[in-house]
């Protein structure tokens, strides 16, 4: 089944006729996304690989009938995009821009929950179901498809999880980058609950990192109410205290948020939690294994 | 961004928070002209970024002109060392020297960011004067909470709720709600991740004011405040961190041998933690960001290869979308350029990673190529003995 994305997900650029926007669309259609229209303020008729370009979110959702939206756009303009999105009723918006002001992100989140639209993001990578649907910057090639699923604060970090599992034949089910920002729209326990009730998704790996408490939330939420196995690792052990590492949200604040804690409430939790990032992969194929044998 | 106490305590009183009479001095002699105009007994403050100036002997009363300039002078160009500076501490470039005064009552008032509930939240004890993270450990009830709704901002009564539970008398109790409603619009308008008034003072003679004042930055909104760009203190920050920062590369300096250059904050971490898992010590973070390209690398390098410590580097790039030829290019002219003399274990993995590893082994310099992680960060550690 693979969780909020798949093969009828028809999406829309915002940003599309932009760099990053153009670059990553011929990605995505390359991957087999449904790349519907593209949108850019005043850039309305043109095309993009054929792919229409709209002035307005509104008027791209009428005619092309848009489920999901990535929004590609400099972040002092993303948080008016997503709320562009969420006006217009598109359900999913996908922001991979970094770098938007925390405030701007304290404003929009209560329009976003009353207008029923589910961000994922800012700063992240996207989310993908392997050999359905691809929204976002990741390599689709390091991907295949299978029962494992995915959700990371990190970008890169993800890409190398994902490699280490494709690489011992553990395909996934759908991966999502939920970002590495101080406010996000979509959090772990949220992936969570869905990937519990997904028939295609067995097991679930966290990756998580210092910073606030989505990871001691996902712990609360694992011990009540998850029976999937959880594999999870925490980065930043040796991140030094009250330093932003490169995420605005990874930073250990008034002595909160550390890994220590983080991978201690996981610990008891149930969750196997990985001391090194590169034993990931083999952990979740030992925990696999164990479950086949039962 | 972190900025100075005086700095904070400017903004807020351009918000309508009550701050001690004073000045900032930068010589001795700046002090006592200060400590003459204040005419009574004053306090003299370093101005660090850090906190816990304090124990570390940089917070001082003087009770004359002529003794402020003396305690100025002892406390300006002091290496101050506290629980939050590294041991060799902060040099100290400016005092604030602002009028003594007799407190009643200490509190603590803050506004931040409950990232959770994705909501601006205003905090408050009576609790004063004391680290508040201590507080929120040991008795978590003395701490009064109240979340303001982005879409409705805040209210005097929001206010009023909180002051009244403070236990001060009433007619401080007013002028504390107008005082919490100026630090929130502060916060609000300055784009602030923390706002905090600790303590905030009720004093002998009737006054509530900001007797201490810190306020954080967020980074991501400086775009938008030019004037904030301004208050920007180098000095305060590491050379090597502040270079870093001309070019987008996050860059924050440790203390081990091992230098890292990794593209992604996450994976930047991991691979700090598994140096340190392979007995290593990494001698920093670097996240050279999504483009990797010749020009940043080549930044990276010579900003990892400027710290002394540094006697391995190793390079761990997943690329999703750059061509590992590509990168491997830039890395051999990079270190040709900066005639690079550690050894570098380089892992790369993505498209064309064979070409890439081919470049790297042939190319005449100290690259050794990793297929792992965990084989790259062996080998540093190895290499770094």
């Amino acid at each position: 089944m693979s969780i909020i994305i798949d093969e009828n997900t028809r999406l829309l650029v915002q940003g599309i006729t932009g760099k990053e926007g153009a670059f990553h669309t011929r990605q995505a259609v390359e991957y087999g996304t449904k790349v519907v229209a593209g949108m850019t303020p005043g850039k309305g008729g043109a095309q993009v690989d054929g792919i229409p370009v709209y002035n307005t979110v509104a008027e791209a959702a009428r005619r092309e009938g848009v489920n999901a939206s990535v929004i590609f756009v400099p972040p002092p303009f993303a948080a008016d995009a997503i709320m562009e999105a969420a006006d217009a009723g598109i359900p999913l918006i996908v922001c991979i821009s970094e770098g938007i002001p925390t405030l701007d992100m304290v404003r929009i989140i209560p329009f976003l929950k009353a207008r029923g639209s589910r961000l994922i993001g800012p700063n992240c990578p996207g989310i993908i179901s392997p050999g359905k649907s691809k929204i976002g910057i990741m390599p689709g090639r390091i991907h295949r498809r299978g029962s494992v699923g995915v959700i990371s604060r990190s970008g890169t970090l993800t890409y190398e999880v994902v490699f280490q599992l494709s690489q011992r034949e553990i395909g996934q089910s759908t991966c999502i980058g939920i970002g590495g920002d101080p406010i996000v729209g979509t959090h772990f326990i949220d992936c969570l609950k869905l990937f519990e009730a997904d028939l295609e998704t067995e097991a679930v790996v966290l990756i998580g990192e210092i910073g606030g408490t989505a990871e001691e939330q996902a712990a609360s939420l694992v011990r009540e109410e998850i029976k999937k196995p959880v594999i999870g690792f925490v980065a930043g052990r040796t991140a030094p205290p009250g330093r932003r590492m490169g995420h605005a949200g990874a930073i250990i604040s008034g002595g909160k948020g550390t890994a220590a804690e983080k991978i201690a409430a996981w610990e008891e939790a149930g969750i196997t939690v990985c001391q090194s990032p590169a034993e990931i992969g083999a952990t979740v194929e030992q925990v696999l294994r164990k479950r086949k044998r039962r | 961004m972190k900025i100075h106490e005086y700095q904070a305590k400017q903004i807020l009183f351009a918000f309508g928070v009550p701050i001690p009479e004073g000045g900032v001095a930068e010589t001795a002699a700046e002090a006592r002209e200060i400590s003459a105009r204040l005419g009574r007994p004053v306090v003299i403050k370093a101005q660090i970024h850090a906190g816990g100036r304090g124990k570390g002997g940089g917070v001082k009363l003087a009770q004359t002109p002529e003794e402020a300039e003396r305690t100025a002078s002892s406390i300006l160009g002091m290496q101050l060392v506290t629980h939050q500076t590294s041991p060799q501490g902060v040099k100290v470039r400016r005092v604030l020297v602002e009028e003594a005064m007799e407190i009643k009552k200490e509190l603590y008032l803050g506004v931040t960011i409950d990232r959770g509930a994705a909501l601006a939240v205003i905090m408050a004890s009576e609790s004063g004067g004391m680290e508040i993270e201590q507080v929120a450990a040991a008795s978590p009830e003395r701490i009064l909470k109240a979340h303001v709704d982005p879409g409705s901002g805040i209210w005097p009564f929001h206010a009023r709720e909180i002051a009244f539970s403070l236990g001060l008398p009433p007619e401080a109790s007013l002028q504390a709600s107008q005082l919490i409603c100026s630090l929130y619009r502060a916060f609000w308008a300055k784009d602030c991740s923390l706002a905090e008034i600790n303590p905030l003072v009720w004093t002998g003679d009737g006054r509530l004011l900001a007797l201490d004042a810190k306020m954080n930055l967020d980074d991501n909104a400086l775009f938008r405040h030019p004037e904030a760009r301004e208050l920007r203190d180098t000095q305060e920050e590491d050379p090597l961190e502040t270079e870093a920062s001309r070019y987008q590369i996050n860059y924050i300096k440790l203390d081990g041998t091992i230098g890292c250059m990794v593209n992604g904050a996450g994976l930047a971490m991991a691979t700090m933690d598994l140096i340190k898992l392979c007995g290593g010590e990494p001698a920093n973070f670097l996240d050279v960001g999504g483009g990797a390209s010749a020009e940043q690398v080549e930044n990276a390098f010579r900003i990892l290869l400027s710290d002394r410590n540094v006697r391995a580097v190793l390079i761990n790039i997943f690329g999703g979308i750059m061509r590992c030829d590509v990168v491997a290019q830039g890395m051999i002219e990079a270190a040709s350029k900066l005639k690079v003399e550690v050894p570098i274990v380089v892992r790369l993995e993505g498209t064309n990673v064979e070409k890439g590893q081919e470049l790297l082994r042939g190319s005449g310099l100290n690259f050794t190529v990793a297929s792992e992680m965990k084989d790259a960060a062996e080998k540093a550690v190895k290499l770094a003995q």
